[in-house]
């Protein structure tokens, strides 16, 4: 690309400072991160009301489109963003100004921040980090602050409930799921993303989900729970306190609530995939008879195959959410701390007994 | 000044910042936000010394963990501002006593009088390492296998504390009805439900 590049533009390049070139670059890198990211978000919304509504045998959106076209409602994320943007944000006189504002910020600053270490393929990420894996858990943790706040700040009871709701079980989902990593971090040996995906090389059979599959189930569900949605979506609960912690909030300040949501299944989901499904790597990996066959490109590990598999995940939360009926809050925590916890510690021990006694995957 | 530099006396500043906000902020949840932010700046400062393992776990389980209970307990709290501001003057003397004394401890250890700590042989050989070099796997490396036994009784103390502090909270009290789930799912359609044969009645 860079012979075709003109001169003056190198140039130009050049002629800045070095220091000032690589900030340039990761701003670049940020801006090809967030904004698909941000388009997915929008059209996750469309597809949940679409998928919802094939589920329930509805239509779902398809009104809104371009130029006068319909095409099946595409334009409906658009005019939905548009519309949330010009709605006015009201403070409620009795709340805490400036912890209300700053509530939807701290929800959506760490959604979008613990993509930084996310490996889309091999090599691409903005930031291949030794503890990736820490980083991207710290990250999630923190994100209950903006839910906390926002049902303090509001002065509403409604608003407060739902933050001690969704408080509490945060806490507890987040050590089901912090165990669940580590089954995953003593199977690869590592806690780079990029070096976890790379020790689930050789096809379908060497993903992670297969000898921790009881881990990679507990990873996903306390990840619905953790992003508070449905099964799980108590400290939404609108048949019971209206709409939880954002219930005072309007225009673009519910919107970024909206928006953290839907950035939080997507990583969720991404990282299901990086860790127990194999991220970029082919399911075909391993199957020889392809080779010279016109399949052979199958076999080949490719940014499509991470984006398949996100989007199965992403596919299971909208699913989960048109099936089954919200826990009741006694349950969320029974699982949550009685069930899940024991089970990710007596798998972590079962895994320590095989990688000690050389059988199944570890066999070398 | 290089651009490291730079980080950290932004972080410091606001670290200071952050600490000044908790004893200062007449509310107490505001208190409990402004210490979130202190350590939040603490584990950037660790971060730029290179101790990135520290650094993450002082933001996954101080913030992400320690404090969302923290504040917990301090929103749930009905707290008379008022009656805490009553006793300042009476407990100014203590306080700027104690203040006085982890003042002269820390000047004494890291300033000009006392020990001279930082002339350490060790320290002046400290250099910076390059990325490939992970403080998480040489962290691992040291406590599992020169430290292993302080670890390894540090971890049995906090099992204890934790044994402890759900004893003392455990109270079962009589009134109180208690679900058991493995016993619902057992439940047989002839234990709840009868069949009761019967003749039609006669038109009244």
């Amino acid at each position: 690309m860079i012979e075709y590049t003109p001169d003056f533009l190198i140039n130009f390049w050049n002629w800045f400072p070095v220091d000032a070139q690589t900030v340039a670059i990761i701003l670049g890198k940020i801006v090809l991160i967030l904004l698909p990211l941000i388009l997915s978000v929008a059209y996750v919304t469309y597809a949940e009301r679409k998928v919802i509504g094939a589920m329930q045998v509805r239509i779902g959106p398809n009104r809104v489109g371009f130029f006068g076209f319909r095409l099946w409602g595409l334009g409906q994320p658009i005019a939905d963003t548009v519309k949330l943007m010009f709605k006015e944000v009201i403070i409620p006189t009795q709340a805490n100004k400036y912890l209300f504002l700053i509530a939807p910020i701290l929800s959506i600053g760490p959604a979008l921040a613990a993509w930084a270490v996310i490996p889309f393929d091999r090599g691409m990420a903005l930031a291949n980090v030794d503890a990736g894996l820490l980083y991207v858990l710290a990250l999630t943790s923190i994100a209950v602050y903006g839910v906390i706040i926002a049902g303090w700040a509001s002065n509403s009871k409604y608003a407060i409930l739902s933050a001690l709701r969704s408080g509490a079980q945060i806490v507890a989902y987040e050590i089901a799921m912090g165990f669940a990593l580590v089954g995953v971090l003593m199977a690869s040996g590592s806690l780079n993303l990029s070096a976890i995906v790379e020790g689930q090389a050789g096809g379908m059979s060497s993903w992670y989900f297969i000898p921790l599959f009881p881990l990679f189930l507990v990873y996903f569900i306390s990840g619905v729970a953790e992003t508070n949605r449905a099964p799980f979506d108590v400290a939404e609960g609108e048949s019971e306190i209206v709409a939880g912690f954002h219930v005072e909030y309007s225009g673009m300040a519910f919107a970024l609530f909206f928006l953290a949501e839907y950035a939080n299944i997507i990583l969720i989901s991404a990282l299901t995939a990086l860790m127990f499904l194999g991220g970029w790597l082919s399911p075909f990996e391993g199957f020889t008879f392809l080779e010279g066959t016109m399949f052979e490109f199958l076999r080949e590990t490719s940014l499509i195959w991470f984006l398949g598999k996100t989007s199965f995940f992403i596919f299971c939360f909208l699913w989960f959410r048109a099936t089954f009926p919200r826990y009741r809050y006694d349950q969320i925590m029974r699982l949550g701390w009685k069930v899940f916890i024991p089970i990710t510690i007596i798998w972590i021990f079962v895994e320590a007994v095989m990688m000690l006694a050389k059988v199944g995957p570890w066999a070398v | 000044m290089t651009f490291i530099d730079l980080n950290f006396y932004f972080f410091s500043a606001l670290l200071l910042a952050a600490a000044l906000g908790v004893i200062a902020s007449k509310n107490p949840v505001h208190s409990a936000l402004w210490l979130v932010l202190s350590f939040f700046s603490c584990a950037a400062l660790w971060l730029l010394l290179e101790a990135e393992f520290l650094g993450i776990v002082l933001v996954l389980v101080y913030v992400g963990a320690v404090m969302v209970l923290f504040l917990f307990v301090v929103m749930m709290l009905d707290i008379n501002i008022e009656e805490m501001r009553k006793g300042f003057v009476r407990y100014l003397p203590i306080g700027a006593l104690v203040a006085l004394i982890l003042a002269a401890q820390m000047i004494w250890v890291v300033g000009p009088i006392g020990p001279d700590i930082l002339d350490d042989e060790s320290l002046k050989q400290a250099v910076r390492h390059g990325a490939d070099y992970s403080n998480t796997k040489e962290l691992g490396r040291v406590l599992y296998t020169e430290y292993v036994l302080p670890f390894e009784i540090a971890s049995i103390i906090l099992l204890v504390a934790i044994v402890a502090a759900i004893s003392l909270t455990l109270r079962r009290r009589k009134n109180t009805k208690y679900q058991t789930p493995s016993k619902q799912i057992q439940v047989k359609r002839d234990d709840r439900l009868r069949i009761v044969k019967m003749d039609a009645e006669a038109k009244e």
